[in-house]
């Protein structure tokens, strides 16, 4: 059983930093995809907290059960690799579908289908 | 046999990653995990996916340190994008499409990895046949300067590490 009374100081003000920072993010990822406009723009907020913040998270957990249990603990850099490698494809999905709609509606935000341009350049296709 | 060992980086990468899972290095660990470790690169030989070539481990550390800052660096900047939404007045967010002279899908996937842990940028969409991408910026201020930082600072030295 690990007890949080039990972290000296030091490790207790640097855990608690990398939390708020951490959180912090998150937070202000999720205001961002609260007020930005656009779905594209919106779906950058989000990246916050699935890159440093998450990151500061995870080093504060590594921080603070090292110092507890004084060796390192280290499979939070699992989660970190895991998290870099999916979450390109949730966005890249998500992304690829807004594109898809916004295409297929003609809208003029979104730049055309390269594919249209390509046979419009050749002659008889 | 030689199936199983065809991609000895990805068997390693393996077993280090049940040994972190289970954090420990006891020999029961090491052999359950090299069992599962040759099993799933044999899986993913099966698959006869391209065989990847990473050379100079120097340059991918460097790599590695470059991606970090450029992660700080472009958190700050969303993060002060979101909270100034006054300064936001003049700010445009698109569209640029970059042409890549990268074929290696290990190199593509890496170089994707990257622009989605920057926040600010997006990839979104691929075309293998004119072998250009599409990328979603929220800060757009100059699309020549975008094409210029993808090649420069990521895409030529993915190509050093893959090609």
């Amino acid at each position: 059983m690990t007890h949080a009374a039990d972290l000296p100081l030091w490790a207790a003000v640097l855990v608690s930093l990398l939390l708020l920072v951490g959180s912090g993010l998150a937070l202000i990822g999720s205001i961002g995809l609260l007020r930005l406009r656009s779905f594209y723009d919106r779906i950058h907020a989000p990246t916050l907290g699935t890159t440093l913040g998450i990151g500061c998270v995870l080093l504060a957990s590594m921080a603070f059960f090292s110092v507890l249990q004084t060796r390192f603990v280290l499979h939070e850099i699992l989660i970190a690799v895991f998290m870099v490698i999916t979450t390109p494809v949730t966005l890249m999905l998500l992304a690829r579908a807004a594109l898809y709609r916004d295409r297929s509606e003609g809208s003029t935000e979104v730049p055309t289908l390269p594919v249209d341009a390509a046979q419009n350049e050749r002659p008889g296709v | 046999m030689r199936r199983w060992l065809r991609y000895p980086l990805l068997t390693l990468a393996l077993l280090g990653l049940w040994l972190l899972l289970n954090e420990s290095v006891s020999p029961g660990a090491f052999l359950l995990g090299g069992m599962l470790a040759l099993g799933g690169a044999g899986a993913f030989a099966a698959l006869t996916p391209p065989r990847p070539r990473v050379r100079r481990l120097a340059a991918v550390l460097r790599l590695l340190r470059d991606v970090l800052v450029e992660v700080v660096r472009s958190n700050n900047a969303v993060a002060r994008i979101i909270l100034q939404p006054g300064r936001a007045q003049g700010r445009r967010s698109g569209f640029v499409l970059i042409p890549l002279d990268m074929k290696n899908p290990y190199g593509l996937a890496a170089l994707t990895c990257i622009l989605t842990a920057t926040p600010g940028t997006v990839w979104v969409d691929y075309d293998a046949a004119r072998s250009t991408f599409l990328l979603h910026v929220l800060d757009l201020i100059d699309e020549e300067a975008w094409v210029r930082i993808v090649k420069d600072k990521w895409e030529r030295r993915l190509m050093e590490i893959f090609e």
